[in-house]
């Protein structure tokens, strides 16, 4: 009694702190080798080559993964073109009744596929658990709805699908950009070969289970894996009639390139350096969380990540001062624990790439701000960091960094605040926080960026198209819009 | 006053959901438990209130689970001003605080003499603390000058009574006049704001609380007073108390995780907490029977 009692003065005077809370994993299978998954089953790849995928937080190895050829890209593509004949001209109610089967799969393995995101590519399990997975389940809900009724969503234009859709995915978030481009393409009335990023296959391959869960007729899915070869030979292959690429302007552009003159449809998501823009009339609290959902949500891997923060600057101080704050109370560390908000960097290329560009940041004259963090020792970790006396010319400023690291410029007007968000080769996104309606509109108008937020960011549904202006691409995705991809409206 | 920084609706709703989630276990949940109990203002308000009642209660604020010392005092008792006297009777010799609720609780609609009356008198009869409300009807007029000055008046009545100051929430229609009254409050001298007298629907809710710590933040940076915050009415679980340690946690800081500056008025969350610490240390559920319900 008296040691209870001893231990309960010690209470009193310790500071709060989060026992740690992981998820369970044991419910999880995952394969020591998978192959690809090309006319409806799993097979072994021709080129007999196999790649391992690591889970970045510990950097130890999940699975080995197939590298497929052209050999095997020729034969996905086959059995897609074959499988089109078919799943083409089946009863739209038909395919609609596939779809909202593997939406429903999603659901029931909602826990497992968000273990699995998380182990594969770093991410906290509460943003697998309550973003990636319920929102790729949505996206397939809501394109099985749109599947028997395109000839209302384009009244007067027969809507065809287009043939084999080639995709391409990064891993960011690997399920729901699966999601993103399977679900309206199938709803349309088109077969697909996808190829999922090479550090993030995992959940695909999950996928590709539910797939044949779902009985979903043989070759109307197939997934390659591989690097950036297989991705190129995907793209290019003359089988393929329309081409969805996700991921960095760099390779947009080399896509671009290489199907100019072919016919093939092309939509491309590329990358961001969105504007936060906070006025002086903005409820602070809630933009402060804004920011750091912006910049901080999946270590700052996200395309229309709010990077550049413009502040006015007469309140330019104390918002600094709660953000700072804020950063000091972000947990960062094991993905698979439920209370951590900050997880791992997907790869150590990438990592790398970070660390050059804040040490440009630095170089170029830029006030460097980091909460103290200790990072774990093994994996790859990068600490929230902030820039502050940061100028339009500045690299961290123009390039995108696609990582835990937000610039902030202060403006005065309204006008300097569309005309320093504008001036940037990329347009995905931008955020406006004001108290004012009139002024959301106002600048919504003149933001060129495909998706404006007004008192929130980074905030997803399927019913939104989503996509960019200039370097960040063309064409949209979500919602209706996202069905146009996929049809010949002609 | 209405120069106050707005609040965003959705914004402060999501952040309080996201807060919610957090999952606390083992070492951090009997901490948190813990400092429920040590927070805690036992409270009885009803018509039906005696000596005997509040006799009752004292007891158990004192040892909420005879037998076991481990588990620490109550913060305060909290009953309506005529029962003041029976609690200081009960608590003598211990380290429960006594407080009183006053200013004619918990509508507030009366003559400012006999708030000020109720609560001299109340301190006078022993109460340490006093819970008084705003005045929400010339809140919500807009005649915040008023609301202002009455506080200021009590506030001046406690003397060395420590001042909680109820803006009663689920009867101001938003986030923004949350704020707006939790700022009035701290102006005019409030030594805790409290959320609401229980007596109103909806009582205390995470994303008021979280509105009113923000203004406590923001107080305390202009002013540098620290302001304590009181969540009441509707708490009753211990997964719900230990939300509001983890808002407190984040918004404010292990500096506030103190009975100077926390408080959660409860009736019927005591037993819970209690069964929820056997439970953590000893891996099962007790029955009922072996807590008492004083």
């Amino acid at each position: 009694m008296a040691i209870a009692k001893k231990q309960s003065a010690a209470l009193a005077k310790q500071v709060f702190e989060y026992a740690p809370a992981p998820e369970a994993i044991d419910h999880v299978h995952v394969d020591p080798g998978y192959g690809l998954f090309i006319g409806g089953k799993m097979v072994e790849p021709h080129s007999k080559k196999r790649f391992p995928t690591i889970n970045p937080a510990t950097e130890k190895k999940l699975a080995e993964v197939s590298e497929a050829d052209a050999v095997d890209v020729d034969k996905a593509v086959k059995s897609a073109a074959r499988a089109f004949e078919s799943w083409s001209h089946l009863a739209p109610s038909k395919r609609a009744r596939y779809l909202f089967r593997i939406s429903r799969l999603i659901q029931e393995r909602a826990r497992e596929l968000a273990v699995v995101e998380t182990m594969d590519g770093g991410k906290p399990i509460k943003e697998s658990r309550d973003v990636d997975i319920p929102l790729s389940a949505a996206h397939f809900f809501y394109y099985a709805g749109w599947a028997d009724k395109l000839e209302w969503a384009f009244p007067n234009r027969k809507p065809r699908p287009l043939g084999v859709a080639g995709q391409v995915i990064p891993w960011n978030f690997p399920l729901l950009m699966l999601a993103w481009k399977i679900a309206p393409a199938l709803a349309a009335g088109n077969t697909v070969v996808l190829k999922p990023a090479e550090t993030t296959p995992l959940s695909a391959m999950v996928f590709a289970e539910i797939c044949m869960q779902a009985e979903l007729p043989p070759g109307v899915v197939n997934i390659v894996t591989g690097a950036g070869k297989t991705g190129s030979l995907l793209v290019e292959h003359p089988g393929v009639k329309k081409v969805a690429f996700t991921g960095s302007t760099e390779v947009g552009k080399l896509i671009q390139r290489a199907l100019a003159g072919t016919g093939k449809k092309l939509t491309l998501e590329l990358g961001g350096k969105a504007a936060n823009i906070v006025f002086e009339d903005a409820p602070l609290d809630q933009a402060v969380e804004g920011i750091v959902n912006g910049i901080y949500f999946n270590q700052g891997h996200v395309c229309c990540a709010g990077s550049r923060l413009l502040v006015q600057e007469s309140i330019a101080e104390p918002l600094m001062e709660k953000l700072k704050r804020r950063l000091s109370t972000l947990r960062l560390g094991d993905p698979l624990d439920k209370n951590t908000d900050i997880g791992a960097i997907n790869s150590r290329a990438q990592l790398e790439k970070i660390q050059g560009l804040v040490e440009s940041g630095i170089e170029e004259g830029a006030e460097l701000y980091q909460p103290e963090c200790q990072l774990p020792e093994r994996g790859f970790w990068f600490p929230p960091t902030l820039f502050t006396n940061v100028s339009q010319s500045y690299r961290i400023a123009r390039e995108e960094i696609f990582g835990p690291v937000l610039s902030v410029l202060t403006f005065r007007t309204p006008a300097e605040a569309v005309e320093k968000a504008n001036n940037t080769p990329y347009g995905l996104s931008a955020g406006v926080w004001t108290d004012k309606g009139s002024r959301i509109l106002w600048m919504a108008e003149r933001l060129r960026a495909g998706v404006v937020w007004a008192n929130t960011f980074n905030r997803f549904d399927p019913t939104s198209p989503f996509g960019g202006y200039k370097e960040s691409g063309f064409g949209r995705e979500g919602g209706i819009h996202g069905l146009a991809a996929y049809l010949d409206l002609t | 006053m209405r120069g106050v920084r707005s609040v965003d609706e959705v914004g402060a709703d999501e952040r309080a959901a996201s807060l919610a989630k957090r999952s606390i276990k083992k070492a951090s949940k009997l901490w948190a438990l813990d400092l429920a109990v040590r927070c805690m203002d036992l409270t009885t308000l009803e018509g039906s209130d005696t000596p005997g009642k509040v006799t009752a209660l004292c007891a158990k604020a004192i040892r909420p689970k005879p037998g076991d010392p481990t588990i620490p005092s109550v913060a305060a008792i909290c009953v309506y001003p005529a029962r003041v006297a029976d609690a200081v009777e009960h608590l003598r010799g211990s380290k429960v605080h006594v407080a009183s609720v006053a200013t004619a609780f918990p509508s507030g609609q009366s003559f400012l003499s006999i708030k000020v009356a109720e609560t001299e008198d109340a301190v006078r009869a022993g109460a340490d603390e006093i819970d008084m409300v705003i005045d929400r009807g010339a809140f919500l007029s807009g005649d915040y000058q008023r609301v202002y000055d009455e506080i200021v008046s009590v506030k001046e009545a406690c003397g060395k009574a420590h001042l909680k100051v109820i803006l009663e929430t689920g009867e101001l229609g938003s986030y923004d006049a949350v704020r707006r009254a939790s700022i009035l409050a701290m102006a005019a001298g409030a030594d805790f704001i409290k959320t609401s007298t229980g007596k109103v629907q909806p009582a205390a809710t995470l994303p008021v609380s979280l509105v009113m710590m923000e203004a406590i933040r923001d107080f305390v940076r202009e002013t540098g007073r620290p302001v304590g915050f009181k969540a009441a009415g509707g708490i009753r679980t211990s997964k719900q108390a230990i939300a509001y340690c983890v808002l407190l946690y984040e918004t404010l800081g292990s500096d506030w995780m103190t009975p100077e500056l926390f408080r959660l008025g409860a009736s019927t969350l005591l037993n819970d907490v209690l069964m929820q610490i056997d439970k953590e240390r000893t891996g099962v559920y007790q029955s009922g029977d072996y807590f008492t319900i004083d």
